[in-house]
């Protein structure tokens, strides 16, 4: 038990800095409509240039800068194969994932790469989860970011701009009519998904003293499965888009909670990527299953 | 005002589906004419409002709106030229967004798009104004989704989203064939009133017969992607639903057999 409590306080450090992440999935897939897969490797890339700009010399905040741009860039070539090369969004997401493992792998010179959290001026760490002030507490630290982000994005959300963004993933019959530039909004919803992705691999790779290749596999079905705990949670009292947001992050937290749990009563670890994508299937037929065999008058459907 | 110049559209141009939509059709409307377009199905009454509106671009020919070449514009630039309502109702309107929402960004057509707040406060009050005189019940509901709304009201609606800036030319695509009788009387009751009232340049697409001649100053028939038969004023007037049967056997050498136009008779 006392292990299980031990815990606990990591698994919410990192269900917040994946809540990040998981906040740039619900861009894509609630809002732009659109499963992007370019997350795999985009997480990646956040932590790849984070670190290495770190061990250049450079101090926390233009590495993490550098990652977010690193990000951006990765969705714009996402957005671009979508829109302008006319992929489907899956398959282009696909193809920049792939791409990035390279671009991730030459990035760092080898497939991983440690830094030293007592030679380095690190935002976030293992480390500090306990006994350190109030203001260098990882969990401290990144639920403020959080706050900040959602701030942000409600605002940006609420602009001429993020409302014809919204109206692009909704109906984009409708948006070219009135006069938006779908392609350009799609693109650009790609950039800003795939910018807090980075900023989420530059935090996680802080955290846990590496940044890795491999860091971002599997991450798309992390993040859906906050985006799907957090509306399946709090879904019927937040219908606040702020709030929405903070569910996704919250979402987050249940699941690294969760899985604590499962790791603790001590199921083969090797199982855990089986049991998360059933357990994200099995959520994502909800809507499909209520639509089939709850609603009256289509029996025989 | 609209000035298409030989314009043509092939689909599946090489292919066993090839269709020729639109055959060197040429057609010039005059500021505040009122134009019903009538055809079978496949007459490419559709796709001549699509080549408008850029949907995809046209093969060859040239569209001028008040002068301004628009053929290579892309379908969101055209778009401040145009107000559009279509067959179907969901395709008019953000679902998941509010009423107010879904009127705001229509406010904003043909204005590019900042970080300025996405609906401001004294709007709210020119929507209700306008949202009352649907005689809807949507004027309290401005947050509402739009997904909540019927059939109808999404198409009064979109209708209102497509006059609220004044566009240079309307663009109604059999917007009421959707709808149930009664509503559908409402709505075309509520599009002849913002025509007239703002002096809109219109071409509405109908199945009915007795409305394309009863509405607008001018009924044009279309055949196999061209016009065949262009018509206003008096002799507009003075027309009734079998001289247009007459018309179309004439002109096209067919029977006009289509059930649709039959019912609609």
């Amino acid at each position: 038990m006392t292990s299980l409590l031990n815990a606990l306080p990591g698994a919410v450090a990192q269900g917040l800095i994946w809540g990040i992440m998981a906040i740039g999935v619900y861009i894509t897939y609630r809002i732009l409509d659109i499963a992007d897969l370019t997350v795999d490797g985009s997480m990646g890339t956040g932590g790849a240039v984070c670190i290495m700009l770190m061990l250049s010399g450079q101090n926390v905040w233009v590495a993490m800068g550098g990652a977010l741009v690193a990000g951006m860039a990765a969705g714009f070539v996402t957005g671009f194969f979508n829109t302008f090369m006319g992929i489907p969004a899956i398959l282009a997401g696909i193809l920049t994932q792939i791409g990035l493992y390279s671009v991730n792998l030459k990035t760092m010179g080898k497939a991983n790469q440690a830094i030293n959290v007592d030679k380095y001026d690190l935002l976030v760490s293992l480390r500090f989860i306990k006994g350190v002030a109030l203001y260098k507490n990882t969990i401290f630290v990144v639920a403020v970011a959080i706050i900040l982000l959602i701030v942000i994005l409600y605002w940006f959300f609420g602009t001429e701009l993020g409302c014809s963004l919204r109206a692009t993933g909704c109906n984009d019959h409708m948006a070219r009519a009135q006069g938006i530039n779908t392609d350009f909004n799609r693109v650009l919803g790609l950039m800003l998904s795939n910018g807090l992705v980075a900023l989420a691999g530059a935090l996680l790779s802080q955290y846990q003293g590496f940044a890795d290749v491999n860091m971002g596999r599997g991450a798309i079905v992390i993040g859906l499965a906050a985006v799907i705990i957090g509306e399946a949670v709090f879904g019927k009292i937040f219908h606040n888009f702020g709030l929405c947001l903070l569910a996704v992050a919250l979402g987050s937290i249940i699941y690294y909670l969760v899985l604590q749990l499962i790791i603790w009563m001590g199921i083969d670890t090797d199982l855990l990527k089986l049991l998360q994508a059933l357990v994200v299937a099995i959520f994502l037929a909800v809507p499909t299953w209520k639509n089939r065999y709850l609603t009256k008058g289509r029996k025989g459907d | 005002m609209l000035e298409l110049r030989k314009i043509c559209k092939t689909f599946n141009a090489g292919t066993v589906n090839e269709k020729r939509a639109l055959q060197n059709l040429s057609l010039t409307l005059n500021d505040e004419d009122f134009v019903t377009v009538i055809g079978g199905n496949g007459a490419g009454k559709s796709t001549l409002l699509n080549a408008i509106a850029g949907v995809w671009p046209i093969d060859e020919g040239t569209i001028r709106i008040d002068g301004q070449d628009i053929t290579n514009l892309p379908e969101y630039r055209r778009a401040a030229f145009l107000g559009r309502v279509f067959q179907d109702p969901m395709t008019g309107t953000a679902a998941t967004m509010g009423i107010e929402e879904n009127l705001a960004l229509a406010l904003r057509r043909g204005h590019v798009r900042s970080l300025v707040p996405g609906i401001r406060n004294h709007e709210r009050k020119l929507y209700q104004d306008m949202l009352k005189r649907l005689g809807l019940g949507l004027e309290n509901r401005l947050t509402s989704k739009v997904g909540l709304l019927s059939g109808g009201q999404r198409q009064a609606l979109t209708l209102l989203m497509s006059t609220l800036q004044k566009p240079k030319l309307l663009l109604l695509d059999e917007h009421t064939a959707a709808l149930d009788p009664k509503t559908a009387r409402k709505v075309l009751d509520l599009t002849q009133e913002m025509v007239e009232e703002q002096k809109l340049t219109t071409l509405m697409i109908t199945h009915n017969m007795k409305d394309a001649i009863q509405m607008g100053n001018r009924l044009i028939m279309m055949h196999e992607g061209n016009i065949i038969y262009d018509v206003s004023g008096e002799e507009k007037k003075n027309l009734t639903v079998d001289d247009l049967l007459r018309k179309f056997e004439e002109a096209s050498g067919e029977e006009f057999a289509n059930d649709r136009m039959m019912l609609a008779k």
